[in-house]
């Protein structure tokens, strides 16, 4: 359990881990997370599911090596090692109801996790707008695996390397000014990103649902460091959520609170980054 | 010997040596220290072995404990052991963190006329001995078909869990954290309850065949309902807490620096983030620390605090000293190590900064009305007393809610608060499903928790026709002893050879 089966790099800080758990895997829906430690004196990090496969006894984390642990994820998690712990599935699984059309965004992180959730849709009969976005064209990924579930997909890059040349909002203008008829729009990725996806669809009173990534420790309710301001009431994000209604949730309480050990962070992963387990040190280029 | 009489007993309750306040909050080591063996035999000279025996069904577990005591007398430690092992597993833990003064000890006879006799301490010194002499009971176990299904690793579910693997069930605890223990390895501080004790005793319930699965949250990995019909379990034992913390709802709760002691004690206690940086858990504590509220979580919250270097922490309450749910002990040792008690006071805004960080509290003066249903008097607010408190962290200790999992995820029936309803035999209302501690009646003890995993246990067996002869007699003291033998020690069928057989 908790072995690490495969490992795809999508650019210098993203990657892909597939981890064995079958238990796991039958039990997963989309819009789930689990909660990984890499060590005995690790941090519990929440990390949402990116997929999962009953057959192959698995499921897929899509990581970005921003911090400490992320970082020393990225060096150590390869294929054959396992990780100290997983526990999950976490939340409320996405509410999958009778849609007829939906438009699924991801950006950056949120690319991954959106992926269960259209694809839960495309197999209820749903017609699914894809909409992802990324720095560049160099850091696309999983394109394949969304053209395959998606009736549209919609690439956006910041400097227009690929697809349409801007945000994910404006894949959600194109979409909406195209198709007059949608239902629901799911938006994962980074705090300011939903943010303005619900900025987006709120003239137009489009139900969008967003999932949130507040800082945890114990990820069952027990701790409330994950509690987020929902309609103006606090929710706690690992058993109320992750999933919420974007247009009631209080998108800079989030990312103020996600700021809270900013300096600790900062601190964690230099000192990190100085001692001997770093490779980002001992790599240097031998120059005999 | 002559009988033992109020007049002819040691008068003055042993004193328990403890380390000095100011050295103490210097470590994490234990504060109170327990006694030695002198002090063992002298308090246990105190017990009259009086008829009534007030102290067995003041204890949750219902230990007999005149039979322990005596078992000190005579100096069979072993056997003082063998006495409390038949009751719990959890000695050493429970002569710690107990109540006993509202237990066995409040209702002690000798309390009518002296202090009473020091139960706790004197479990904990046979808990220790157990621990250091590598003791383990070993009960005759007739193993049988049934598998059994804990969930929640704490002292309801430890409790339940060795009752039904006496009885020869195949028992598997399902555990959410990486680590066993519950409220005893995430809430309960070091000083207070050393993690090696925790283990010790754990591995007691491990040697009679419990299973132990970590990291496994059940609800969301597998359900109830999956537990009895897809995987096979004759039986499950819900002991999932109330960890479910509240706030107040008062503005500023969402400032980075405010959180509850429950988040504060975990990362603290399970996740060691007094060591981050070289531990990945960081905690961000302040140098001026207000902890709300006054039970025995907000005395660990505000003692931890001072162990990580906290300049000054501070207790807000709302009500007076005399009011505090906190233990005496719990709240003399506090005040000791320089908590300042700030009584009649209730926060009514947490103040931030510019970069979000808590800078302090407005809060206003109260004093204490009529009685309130509780029986306590209610605090009032008094008008124009409002004022401003620096700080830089605020830990929230009012409370728990019960914890929602169990609730999302199976047909149990829920109170209206959220708590699983049973009826007094800890019997939910799925057939078979059994629910104790916390997360049926809120926030409570760890002894009244394991009370329940064992009363639980009582009806599991019930229900599952497992015949236990000996348990009928538990709860009516007069019976227990048949024929001169203590009814009880039937439940260990190790053959107990006559004293001086033993001695050849």
């Amino acid at each position: 359990m908790y072995e690490i089966l495969a490992r795809e790099d999508f650019s210098e800080v993203t990657f892909l881990l597939e981890v064995h758990y079958p238990l796991l895997a039958r039990a997963a829906r989309p819009g789930q997370f689990v909660i990984v430690m890499l060590h005995a004196d690790g941090e519990r990090i929440p990390l949402t599911i990116a997929d999962y496969s009953v057959e192959r006894g698995s499921f897929t984390l899509v990581v970005q090596a921003v911090g400490k642990t992320t970082n020393e994820m990225q060096q150590n998690c390869q294929v054959g090692s396992r990780l100290y712990a997983v526990v999950g599935p976490m939340g409320i699984p996405s509410h999958i109801g009778e849609l007829n059309k939906v438009i699924c965004v991801g950006g950056g992180l949120g690319v991954a996790p959106v992926y269960p959730q259209a694809r839960a849709l495309k197999e209820r009969g749903a017609y699914v707008i894809g909409i992802v976005g990324f720095r560049n064209k160099d850091l696309i990924f999983w394109q394949e695996k969304f053209e395959n579930v998606c009736d549209e997909l919609i690439i956006c890059t910041d400097d227009g390397s690929a697809g349409l040349k801007g945000l994910v909002t404006d894949g959600i203008k194109r979409a909406v000014d195209q198709h007059q008829d949608i239902d629901e729009v799911v938006a994962i990725g980074p705090p300011v990103m939903m943010k303005f996806c619900a900025e987006a669809t709120r003239p137009h009173g489009i139900k969008t649902v967003v999932s949130l990534n507040p800082i945890m420790v114990d990820g069952t309710g027990m701790c409330g460091g994950c509690r987020v301001a929902v309609g103006g009431e606090m929710k706690f994000c690992c058993v109320d959520g992750p999933e919420f209604d974007a247009h009631q949730v209080d998108f800079d309480d989030l990312m103020n609170r996600l700021a809270r050990f900013r300096p600790e962070e900062k601190q964690a992963y230099e000192r990190w980054a100085q001692s001997d387990n770093c490779r980002l040190v001992q790599e240097e280029p031998n120059i005999h | 010997m002559a009988k033992k009489t109020i007049r002819n007993i040691p008068q003055e309750r042993t004193a328990i040596a403890t380390q000095g306040s100011k050295e103490r909050i210097g470590n994490f080591n234990e504060v109170t220290l327990g006694y030695s063996l002198e002090d063992t035999l002298i308090e246990a000279e105190r017990c009259l072995m009086c008829p009534q025996e007030p102290c067995v069904p003041g204890c949750p577990v219902s230990i007999d404990i005149p039979g322990f005591i005596q078992k000190i007398c005579d100096q069979d430690f072993r056997g003082a052991y063998d006495v409390l092992a038949e009751s719990t597993l959890l000695p050493a833990i429970c002569g710690r963190v107990c109540p006993q003064e509202d237990q066995c000890e409040g209702v002690c006879v000798v309390a009518r006329h002296l202090e009473p006799v020091a139960i706790g301490r004197l479990e904990r010194y046979v808990g220790d001995m157990a621990i250091t002499e590598g003791w383990v009971s070993e009960p005759e176990i007739e193993p049988n078909e049934h598998k059994i299904a804990i969930v929640g690793a704490g002292p309801a579910g430890i409790a339940c869990a060795a009752d039904m693997a006496k009885a020869g069930c195949d028992v598997t605890i399902f555990e959410a954290l990486h680590r066993p223990g519950g409220v005893l390895t995430y809430g309960i501080p070091e000083f207070r309850l050393p993690n090696p004790v925790i283990d010790a005793e754990f591995n007691k319930v491990l040697e009679l065949g419990v299973k132990v699965e970590c990291n496994t949250l059940v609800g969301r990995l597998f359900t109830i309902d999956q537990l009895r019909n897809e995987m096979g379990f004759d039986a499950v034992f819900i002991g999932t807490g109330a960890g479910y913390p509240s706030f107040m709802g008062i503005p500023g709760e969402s400032l980075n620096g405010v959180l509850s002691a429950n988040e504060f004690l975990t990362r603290c206690n399970l996740m060691q983030a007094g060591e981050f940086p070289s531990k990945d858990t960081p905690l961000g504590l302040g140098r001026k620390v207000v902890v709300i509220g006054a039970g025995n979580t907000a005395m660990d919250a505000m003692r931890v605090s001072l162990r990580l270097g906290a300049d000054e922490v501070h207790c807000l309450y709302r009500r007076t000293s005399a009011e505090s749910p906190a233990r005496v002990e719990e709240l003399h040792h506090a005040k000791e190590e320089g908590v300042m008690f700030q009584w009649l006071t209730a926060p009514l805004e947490i103040l931030g900064d510019e970069e979000n960080n808590v800078r302090g509290l407005r809060c206003i003066r109260m004093e204490l009305g009529e009685p309130d249903t509780s029986g306590r008097r209610r605090p009032v607010p008094i008008t124009n007393s409002e004022f401003e408190f620096k700080c830089a962290t605020v830990i929230y200790a009012i409370g728990t809610n019960a914890n929602p999992i169990i609730g999302q995820t199976s047909k149990l029936k829920l109170n209206k608060w959220g708590y699983i309803e049973t009826d007094d035999e800890q019997c939910s209302s799925l057939a078979g499903v059994f629910a104790g501690g916390d997360i049926v009646t809120g926030s409570a003890t760890v002894i009244l928790a394991m009370g329940a995993g064992r009363r639980a246990a009582q009806s599991m067996k019930k229900y599952l026709g497992i015949n236990d002869p000996v348990d009928m007699e538990v709860s009516d003291p007069n019976q227990r002893r048949i024929f001169g033998i203590d009814a009880r020690q039937k439940r260990f069928a190790r053959v107990r050879l006559p004293e001086q057989d033993r001695v050849a």
